[in-house]
């Protein structure tokens, strides 16, 4: 008799915490963004392919499927700390074999020399590079992400890729970086 | 919640106003230059204008070096809401108009008007409103932007922008509160214009009519509290109200808790609470502009500060260089240890990077403090949570937490914690006794935030436009698949008919030979170019050229055939015979762009070369620059060629002298100068070619 | 020449870390002349060997971890530290037993974690409740004030005692403590707590010699006189604004409702809330301990939520527990509830309307 009363009891309440629990899972659902999306979202789009895959979302996959984190060489150690924390891996030092955090740069066509070949048209990932067959190209450098692929196509080497210099909105207060005044104040005597 | 407008006013009739939480008393040091009038100087030998002096954008540019401007006129003319122009503030010559280092603390450069006067001060043309009050207010808000009017307490918000607000405005709030240390500039101006600040408050009145008008003013200051009560008497509901002497009192947003007990929304602006603010400085130049028609070209500047032997307030003109003021003032290099000099106060001022960056319409104060007149070190120690910051915080903030955050790049923790709120006061790091420069961490943990958020959105764009250019690769790979089905189509449907138009292949064919044959040499830049094979090679790019001539003029003959033939297919998809013609032309045009190549996916040099046989200016232009292009691409894969391989053979078909590894730096050399050697042949070459 | 360059505000108070110890550190004195008055050359013996085992100890740990010497022992926290510890400590403890504390505090309580600013815990107390868990018997061996003591122990005895654990005259530490009656001296609040277990009324344990002499009749003899001495040196520390007054008035607060409270409920078995706030280190703790500013908290509600607790607990681990006294485990609790505390009690920011935690993106 005891017993059948405690498998009742116990059943019961195993059935109530089980519909409680069902109801929370289906009340409380949260929506994430598919584990793709979010890391997509933290790399830098620059779409340079340093990482060996063709752009950022084919790395985004990648790193989802399992691949090291450290691989984006534009994200840098930011990109690698925010990527360590959603995929809940230890930060590791970005991957030399990919190449180096740099400054930021954009590309810039030194346009008396450009014969309008259109190969660094077709190398652009964005579409940041403007202009026709035979005629000179520019690079539209708002929207340039500085991932120097159009660097190599180039037959006469008319590219260079130019670093971003900090403006007064850009500055971060870094005064090592700014330049020094070597005009003295005249002394008065 | 708020306390409305009959509460505020009982507030401010009780005399005991309500004080903002934490806050500072550091030592005043305004006994310096508090008693001496404002000085008129002499003019600077240059004056440097920097286009943007405010917050918002740079106006468009309206002179150009060379041009003669009279004083006053505008260097500089506005188009948009947040663009204010700037004027010369005198007659003279306009010597340059470029990047020049400006009033901000990096030290990096902007667009500015360089000017030398001429000593004739001769002012353009004025046009006063002294009849305001009948003029329609936007007229007289166009005449405040017109003159260039920003907010001169320290921001440099466009002051038009303010007095055009939509919203119903209870206070007008006048800050002559001046709470930083030394400087006096705000002081002087209230002792000694009392008269004209009052009639800036006029029209101010008359643009935003509020219900009161409150000008607040520190206990420290009697003289101008005086000064200012007397110019103000005749108006009922103008108040001058003693705010108490603590740093940072005059901060827009202190000062309203202080004398309404209202506080900014975090999102908001003033107006939303129903008040807007302006310095005493600002009411002087709204009433210059006004009533004389004269735009802001000059300001009240403190020269203060113990390496300076003749302090004092002066009038400077817009642009003049810091060193010439300090001149004046009499610096004394030897009193200061390192030389220093900030612009604005102790408290939130920022050192100069130059001597010769001008004085803009925020600059209230010059200082130049001699040796251990101000205790600043960087002898920063570990924050022991004292929470000192926390107390002297006039905005409850908790400092030492967003230090810790902003120390270790936690980005999102300091915004937690409400970084943005932060008004850069300084109160926290002059207190700190561990002299943690505390603002300096926020400053930057501020910077790199707006950068990433700039990042993001850039990165964004980014990919919508990657995502754009793949969907688009993609499509034309269809639309050519479909083309290449189309024409196979085609071809088939030909091959069952007669060969009408044997003879056209036929000389197609021959042509493509040709031009395969005349192309080969040049496909392969590697092995050719040498300068001995210049002339045989020119033969056959002649040769190369007469043929690919030919090949062109067959193909625009097709390809003229195909633009027609493909609108009739895209028109309608009956005409049977139409379309298999037009599959002809079509496959015919093919071959024939094929042996020629096609134009995107070729190399420059046939195209260059096609061009030998047409004679015009353009064309020669153009084919001079492809040749150098040419032989540029080639010099550029030889030095490649030079650099990779110690035995790579040079243009000239010899061989470097294998060299012992001993000498390998002079091997390196070597080569170098063989690669240089051979590019320069490349180039005369290329020139030669031209010829 | 090149101008200088360097971040707003240009200006600083002139109180630095170093002094804000200093000014700590004299506000002590008061109380530790007291307790060398009352009960001899050991309470400056321990002094002495603490601070010098703390300095040494703080320049070796920074040696090892490549850091500044010189900045770190002339902000004289490590000296504080020792103090703070030393005043604890029974005067006639074993040298090597004030040593391995002082060394404790500071390099494993402090250092280990970080070193000044980093350390969660309160160093000195941290030893304390060490030493008093490895050390049982020597750690509550006091003296008795030497007002009622039979015999006073001089510098030299002093000395003896704590290297060699004998007087010159033979005697060691139980034979020093027995006063004329033969009976063993213990703390007011050792001698209460004995006194209840055996039976007694609280008001009968007052009868005890320890309480004899004192002002009031529930003080021990000399101890109440060095409460009172560190709460003055307290009270001039709030006045120069080392210190909030917010821990010391709310721990002082919680620890006399809390007693209160419990001494309604039985007044012949629970003490009155002056004797909780005038015997062992409730001053002490209230003024110098609770207020460390590395580990407590850091917000102004936070602060009275701390206090508040670490009374609490005082008066009930006191009341309830096997130990006689308690600042030191309830500031060592709370020190473990800062984070928590401080997370909660973040105050409202300007222009915000309510605790806004979600501050994110929302400006430029």
């Amino acid at each position: 008799m005891t017993v059948t009363i405690a498998l009742i009891s116990i059943g019961s309440l195993a059935l109530l915490f089980g519909l409680i629990l069902g109801w929370a899972s289906i009340r409380y659902h949260v929506d994430s963004d598919p584990l793709v999306d979010q890391v997509d979202e933290i790399l830098p789009q620059t779409q340079c392919g340093q990482c060996g895959y063709p752009g950022c979302r084919p790395y985004a996959e990648a790193i989802a499927n399992g691949d090291d984190i450290n691989k984006c060489p534009p994200g840098g150690e930011a990109t690698i700390k925010k990527l360590a924390d959603l995929m809940g891996v230890e930060p590791k030092p970005l991957d030399a074999a990919h190449g180096q955090e740099d400054v930021k740069k954009v590309a810039f066509i030194r346009e008396d020399e450009c014969i309008g070949c259109t190969k660094c048209i077709q190398a652009c990932p964005v579409d940041a590079i403007l202009g026709a067959a035979k005629h000179m190209h520019t690079v539209i450098a708002e929207e340039c992400t500085g991932c120097d692929l159009c660097v190599e196509p180039c037959p006469v080497d008319c590219i260079d890729m130019i670093p971003v210099s900090p403006t007064t909105s850009t500055w971060k207060w870094n005064f090592t970086q700014s330049p020094k005044g070597d005009i003295a104040i005249k002394t008065v005597s | 919640m708020y306390p409305n407008f009959d509460q505020v006013v009982a507030q401010l009739d009780s005399g005991r106003l309500q004080s903002f939480p934490g806050g500072v008393y550091p030592a005043g040091n305004k006994d310096q230059t508090s008693e001496l009038p404002i000085r008129r100087v002499e003019l600077a030998s240059i004056l440097n204008v920097p286009l943007r002096q405010h917050v918002g954008t740079e106006a468009t540019l309206i002179v150009e070096p060379g041009q003669r401007v009279l004083k006053g006129q505008p260097l500089t003319s506005s188009h948009q809401p947040f663009a204010v122009p700037v004027h010369a503030p005198t007659s003279g010559e306009v010597v340059g108009v470029g990047h020049h280092v400006t009033a901000h603390p990096s030290g990096l450069t902007e667009q500015c008007v360089s000017l030398r006067p001429d000593g004739y001060e001769e002012w353009c043309s004025l046009t006063p409103l002294t009849d305001y009050q009948t003029l329609n207010p936007a007229k007289v808000v166009a005449a405040i932007c017109e003159a260039g009017i920003t907010g001169m307490g320290g921001a440099g918000f466009p002051t038009h922008i303010k007095t055009s607000s939509s919203k119903p405005i209870e206070f007008l709030v006048i800050n002559g509160v001046e709470c930083e240390p030394y400087i006096t500039a705000d002081d002087r101006l209230m002792r000694e214009y009392a008269w004209q600040i009052r009639q800036g408050i006029d029209v101010l009145q008359h643009l935003v009519q509020p219900k009161m008008v409150l000008i607040a003013i520190e206990d420290n200051k009697p003289q101008a509290i005086e000064a200012m009560q007397i110019a103000c008497q005749d108006k009922a509901n103008y108040r001058v109200v003693e705010v108490e002497t603590k740093y940072p009192a005059g901060g827009e947003k202190q000062l309203i808790q202080m004398l309404t007990g209202r506080e900014v929304p975090r999102d908001g602006l003033p107006a939303d609470i129903g008040i807007l603010m302006f310095n005493v400085g600002t009411c002087y130049a709204v009433a210059d502009a006004i009533f004389q028609g004269k735009p802001l070209i000059e300001r009240v500047v403190t020269l203060t500060g113990g390496a300076l032997s003749q302090p004092g307030n002066v009038w400077a003109p817009i642009g003049t260089p810091v060193a010439h003021l300090l001149n004046l003032a009499g610096y004394l290099a030897e009193k200061q240890s390192a030389p220093q000099v900030i612009m604005g106060g102790p408290m939130m001022g920022f050192t100069l990077s130059h001597a010769d960056i001008p004085v803009v319409k925020i600059t209230n104060c010059l200082l130049a403090p001699a040796r251990n007149e101000l205790r600043s070190s960087d002898n920063e120690r570990a924050c022991i949570r004292c929470s000192a910051c926390a107390d002297a915080c006039p905005v409850t903030l908790l400092p030492q937490q967003l230090f810790w955050h902003a120390k270790a790049r936690e980005y999102d923790k300091t915004e937690e914690y409400n970084l943005f709120d932060c008004i850069e006061c300084g109160a926290c790091a002059f207190v700190c006794p561990s002299e943690i420069p505390l603002v300096h961490y926020y400053r930057k943990a501020k910077a790199e935030i707006r950068l990433q958020r700039d990042e993001k959105i850039r990165a964004e764009k980014a990919k919508e436009r990657f995502e754009a250019r793949k969907a688009r690769l993609e499509r034309e790979k269809r639309e050519r698949e479909e083309k290449h089905r189309k024409a196979k189509e085609a071809r088939l449907a030909a091959s069952q008919q007669a060969g009408s138009d044997t003879s056209d292949k036929v000389a197609a064919a021959l042509a493509r030979a040709k031009a395969k044959r005349a192309a080969l040499p040049d496909n392969n830049p590697d092995n050719s170019a040498p300068p001995e094979e210049s002339v045989p090679e020119r033969k056959t790019q002649v040769a190369a050229a007469i043929a690919r001539a030919k090949a062109k003029k067959a193909a625009q003959q097709a390809s003229a055939q195909e633009t027609g033939d493909t609108e009739n297919t895209a028109a309608t998809d009956n005409d049977k015979q139409q379309r298999v013609a037009a599959a002809i032309a079509r496959a015919k045009a093919k071959k024939a762009a094929q042996s020629q190549g096609s134009p995107t996916n070729n190399t420059p040099q046939p195209v260059s070369h096609s061009d030998d046989t047409t004679g015009t200016d353009a064309d020669a232009e153009r084919k001079k620059r492809v040749a150098a292009a040419v032989a540029r691409a080639k010099a550029k894969k030889e030095s490649q060629k030079l650099t990779a391989g110690p035995l790579a053979e040079d243009s000239h078909g010899t061989r470097n002298p294998p060299l012992g590894e001993a000498s390998s730096a002079e091997d390196e050399k070597k080569r170098r100068i063989a690669a240089a050697v051979a590019r320069a042949k490349a180039r005369k070459e290329a020139q030669r070619d031209e010829k | 020449m090149k101008l200088t360059l360097s971040s707003s505000p240009h200006q600083r108070t002139p109180r630095d870390t170093g002094q804000v110890m200093r000014l700590v550190i004299y506000a002590m004195l008061p109380g530790l002349a007291l307790q060398w008055y009352f009960f001899g050359w050991g309470v400056i013996v321990q002094a002495i060997l603490a601070v010098l085992a703390a300095i040494v100890t703080e320049a070796a740990v920074l040696t090892l971890r490549g850091k500044n010497i010189r900045h770190a022992v002339s902000d004289f926290s490590a000296v504080l530290t020792a103090l703070l510890l030393a005043v604890s400590l029974p005067p006639l403890l074993p040298w090597w037993m004030t040593v391995i504390g002082a060394v404790f505090a500071i390099a494993i309580v402090k250092q280990v974690y970080g070193g000044l600013g980093y350390n969660m815990f309160n160093p000195a107390m941290v030893a304390y409740v060490m030493l008093l868990i490895s050390f049982p018997a020597a750690m509550t061996m006091w003296m008795p004030p030497q007002t009622l003591a039979a015999s006073t122990v001089n510098l030299g005895d002093t000395l003896s005692v704590i290297f060699t654990g004998f007087s010159n005259a033979g005697y060691d530490v139980t034979q020093l403590r027995t006063d004329w009656d033969g009976v063993t001296m213990a703390t007011p609040l050792d001698a209460v707590k004995t006194g209840l277990t055996q039976g007694l009324t609280y008001s009968e344990t007052l009868n005890m010699p320890v309480f004899s002499g004192a002002f009031a009749a529930s003080l021990g003899a000399g101890w109440a006189w060095v409460s009172l001495a560190y709460a003055a040196g307290g009270l001039a520390l709030l006045r120069l604004r080392v210190i909030n007054w917010h821990i010391p008035v709310s721990m002082l607060a919680s620890v006399v409702v809390v007693s209160l409270l419990i001494h309604l409920i039985n007044q012949d078995h629970y003490a009155s809330p002056l004797f909780h706030l005038f015997n062992g280190s409730v001053m002490l703790g209230a003024f110098f301990i609770a207020t460390d500013p590395v580990s407590a908290s850091t917000t102004n509600k936070g602060r009275l939520i701390f206090g508040g607790l670490i009374g609490f607990w005082v008066v009930i681990v006191r009341t309830f527990g096997g130990y006689p006294d308690a600042v030191a485990f309830a500031v060592i609790i709370m020190n473990m509830a800062v984070p928590l505390i401080d997370y909660y009690t973040r105050p409202r920011t300007y222009g915000h309307h309510s605790h806004v935690r979600s501050g994110k993106g929302k400006r430029p």
